[in-house]
């Protein structure tokens, strides 16, 4: 049993410590947030936060979180309550198949938790890892720049 | 003409309803869009006792929105709000079959079909009303789902609604709207922004286990061995499913399928053959193969003579590569399939799977659940089949089959390399003469319908071959799609050379040849009206006779500020147009690009559009889709090409295959939309890829002095070809 501290619980977990946390996240706590896109850490489909700063959860061992905080899209708000980037993204349609968004949106999270308040360029240099095919890139730069104004 | 008002008083919302004639609906005896092929309103349509209303659309949703305008037509016609509706998508035990979602097709077919459908069930509704209440239907009032106050569902019973649908239909009047025409926040975004559970990749059933595929590593592997004692103490591991070549893993947990199929790779030995060209004579090979040759359009004698200009362009391999691999559950019990799928043709897969599995397909269902975006035919069906077979072998249990990356990148079909040459020249008035285009191209359609379309059917101890490919007809075409130039042309003549040997997979990848053609074309456009010393996009107007044509190239130049452009070293400015399969949308797009010599980096910086697609339901819908499609084809131009040897695909994940990221975005991209309310839809979805790839080259010669004829326009050809 290996324990994690997922979106502010404690959850105990039966896998093997190898088992990258995406798996653990979907498979055995049924958070679908965080998406299985490459397993190879190349797209970004997958990032969550670990104590705040973007991780890629498909390479991402579960041995090697210890008692640091997990949050996923799900820990970030809901449709009741939604956080600020969900707010954003909603306000601005940024999604087409919305496959890549939550890795984005935890992506853009991240940034913000360490610089309030970044400059385009510095959004898109931060949003590199992550990759969209749908093209709603320009969206989601506004989306990002919308949640860095609208705290 | 069966022309009807419904007239409100007392201050009640006034709802004014006349018949406008379109074009669908318009041919003798023809019912309009997807009602012809399914003419009950009830199979649409239906009204509740609650009146809860439901509607039903044989297609699916693949990020394009296609929900939210689908409910908005239906709302506006039944005079509800957009939130009143509940729509269903495509499921073989639910819905139409409107076989694939497919051709931005979407729109024409199922949208025209509810915006009838839902128009004669109002008339319907206003029948029993006037009926019931002793009032001609024309003093009706119609407001929010009650007619003269009674609720629709209080007005239905029985089968009223069970009636044939008509050729003609008494359509609101499109300049009074309440719902289309007007940006409506998409359904289904705020679902994927909460991580709730709505891709297939998130359906977990009662009971479910997790299959991987061992999956050949080349088209033309066989199995020789698998060392199963290597299998024996995998943790989880329930079975392992082999049929032939074809041979799954099944395990209670995903990571344990995962490390098994690791393991089984280590413990297969494979028999592979090269059966691939050599990549250094892509285009050779391309030429040299066998092709059914057709004289796809001639008008007048296309001649020879001096001043004779002639060009050859090229496209690689190119991928669809959706961000989630493929993805299927199913789930065989009582001798029947149910397969959740995000396929673009459930009905179509219906049969492939029923016959790979020697089934009845009355015993088959599939069930579209979205997926990550497809754009065209990506490995959505093979894991649907996958999923078949495993579930097949474990009957009473779910089975969840992923695709790994690897997989998705070495096996979905590609769209299809290409090549193509034009000749013409300029008359002595600055008009094109002689005008010859040429085309060679692989089919662009593989598509389930045959089990032998089907990847995995080609592994199994008794191997589904793939039937012998055809050609998609004109007037849309396949690889010829967009080869014919919308432009007016003293002698043309348009050959496609249908290459019907595949050494790649290949298929639909969205607008099919019309990405290369108008690519092709639209740069021999500007190399032309470079001989003719003319301003590329007066040069465009010039041999533009349709008037909708012209408006989109007039909005996009304009929009641009292309009269007032101050070129500045370094970068240079492009134009691209194409109406999409000569008889869809209208399409121009003006952008700007920068070159870096060095790097042989190219950027766009601007890119404009303008786009016709007839009668706008969903205004930000369309945007978000040629905003899409603008970077996408940003993309597949400036980076995308499929790799391999002689044996294997070797681009097998985002390193081997890249794509376009954020810091090679565009400053800005703008859409400029033209409504044509009450004309027929035109469908989005592909508009954009064509003009986009043509502008980009035409800005790359502007900016470099130097014209680059292959693609993609990666930094590697760029340096090539400014002499580094």
């Amino acid at each position: 049993m290996i324990n994690l501290n997922v979106n502010g619980k404690t959850q105990q977990i039966d896998a093997d410590p190898a088992t990258p946390l995406l798996y653990v996240l979907r498979d055995h706590l049924q958070l679908d947030g965080a998406k299985f896109g490459c397993g190879l850490g190349q797209c970004g489909a997958c990032t969550v936060l670990v104590e705040g700063r973007a991780v890629l959860s498909c390479v991402t061992p579960i041995s090697t979180l210890g008692e640091r905080r997990v949050t996923t899209l799900e820990g970030l708000g809901t449709p009741d309550k939604p956080g600020r980037m969900q707010r954003a993204f909603i306000a601005e349609q940024a999604a087409q198949c919305g496959y890549c968004i939550p890795g984005m949106i935890m992506q853009a999270q991240a940034l913000l938790e360490a610089n309030p308040r970044p400059s385009p360029a510095e959004i898109r240099k931060h949003m590199s890892p992550n990759l969209c095919r749908c093209g709603t890139h320009m969206r989601i730069l506004r989306a990002v720049e919308r949640a860095a104004r609208e705290p | 003409m069966n022309r009807r008002a419904f007239i409100a008083r007392g201050g009640a919302l006034i709802v004014s309803f006349s018949l406008f004639a379109r074009l669908a609906g318009a041919q003798a005896g023809k019912l309009p869009g997807s009602l012809n092929n399914e003419p009950m309103l009830d199979a649409w349509i239906r009204v509740g006792a609650d009146s809860r209303i439901t509607v039903f659309t044989g297609k699916a949703e693949l990020g394009q929105g296609i929900k939210t305008a689908l409910i908005q037509v239906a709302a506006e016609e039944l005079v509800v709000e957009p939130g009143a509706i509940e729509l269903v998508t495509a499921d073989t035990a639910r819905t139409p079959d409107e076989q694939y979602t497919a051709g931005s097709q979407s729109m024409q077919e199922s949208g025209t079909a509810i915006l009838h459908a839902a128009a004669q069930v109002r008339a319907v509704l206003a029948d029993l009303a006037a009926k019931r209440l002793g009032i001609p239907a024309e003093r009706l009032t119609i407001r929010d789902g009650a007619i003269n106050g009674i609720r629709y569902g209080e007005l239905v019973a029985g089968q009223a609604l069970h009636v044939r649908a008509q050729p003609k239909s008494p359509l609101s009047d499109p300049t009074a709207r309440r719902v289309m025409g007007k940006p409506l926040p998409r359904v289904d975004i705020p679902a994927k922004v909460f991580g709730q559970a709505i891709y297939v990749q998130d359906l977990r059933l009662p009971g479910m286990v997790h299959a991987r595929v061992l999956r050949p590593p080349s088209y033309g592997a066989r199995l020789r061995a698998l060392d199963a004692g290597a299998l024996a103490k995998m943790p989880g591991l329930l079975k392992v499913v082999r049929d032939g070549s074809f041979v799954a893993l099944v395990a209670e947990r995903e990571f344990q399928a995962v490390a098994a199929v690791r393991a089984a790779a280590k413990a297969a030995q494979w028999d592979e053959r090269a059966t691939l060209p050599d990549p250094q004579q892509l285009y050779e090979t391309i030429r040299r193969l066998p092709s059914q040759d057709t004289v796809i359009h001639e008008a007048g004698k296309a001649g020879a003579g001096a001043g004779m200009i002639e060009a050859e362009y090229r496209r690689p391999y190119q991928m669809h590569a959706s961000i989630g691999p493929s993805c299927a559950v199913g789930l065989y019990r009582d001798d029947a399939l149910t397969v959740w799928t995000h396929s673009q043709g459930v009905y179509p897969l219906r049969g492939a799977i029923a016959e790979m599995l020697a089934m009845p397909k009355e015993r088959v269902r599939c069930i579209h659940m979205e997926g990550s975006g497809c754009y065209g035919h990506n490995a959505a069906d093979d894991a649907a089949a996958d999923a078949a077979l495993v579930a097949r072998a474990l009957p009473g249990r779910p089975v969840r089959v992923q695709w790994m990356r690897e997989e998705e990148h070495a096996w979905e079909p590609y769209g299809p390399a290409m090549l193509s040459k034009a000749r013409a020249r300029v008359d002595a008035s600055g008009k094109v003469e002689d005008f010859q285009y040429e085309v060679w191209s692989n089919t662009h359609s593989t598509r389930p319908g045959p089990a032998g379309y089907l990847a995995p059917a080609w592994h199994l101890e008794k191997p589904f071959a793939p039937p012998p490919p055809r050609p998609i007809p004109q007037p849309t075409g396949g690889g010829d799609r967009n080869a014919i130039p919308l432009y007016r042309f003293a002698n043309s003549r348009v050959v496609h050379h249908f290459v019907t040997e595949m050494p790649l997979r290949v298929s639909a990848l969205r607008a099919l040849g019309a990405y290369m053609n108008i690519f092709s074309i639209e740069s021999f456009m500007d190399e032309l009206a470079s001989a003719a010393r003319a301003d590329p996009v007066e040069f465009r107007l010039r041999h533009l006779e349709d008037a909708r044509a012209q408006a989109v190239v007039r909005a996009a130049a304009e929009r641009f500020g292309w009269a007032a452009y101050r070129k500045q070293p370094g970068r240079g400015r492009g134009f691209g147009f194409a109406r999409y399969k000569n008889l869809a949308a209208y399409t121009a797009v003006a952008c700007e690009v920068e070159v870096d010599r060095d790097s042989g980096r190219v950027r766009v910086t601007r890119a404009v559009a303008a786009n016709d697609s007839g009668d706008i339901v969903n205004p930000d819908g369309i945007a978000n889709q040629i905003e899409g499609g603008i970077v996408q084809s940003i993309s597949w131009t400036l980076h995308e090409a499929v790799s391999f040897d002689r044996a294997r695909i070797t681009s097998v994940d985002w390193s081997g295959y890249p794509i376009l990221r954020f810091p090679d975005l565009p400053d800005s991209v703008e859409v400029q939309l033209i409504n044509r309310p009450g004309q027929p839809f035109l469908g989005t979805g592909e508009a954009a890829q064509g003009p986009t790839a043509a502008a980009l080259a035409n800005a790359f010669a502007d900016a470099s002095g130097v014209r680059i004829r292959e693609l993609p326009l990666n930094p590697a050809r760029v340096r090539q070809a400014l002499g580094f």
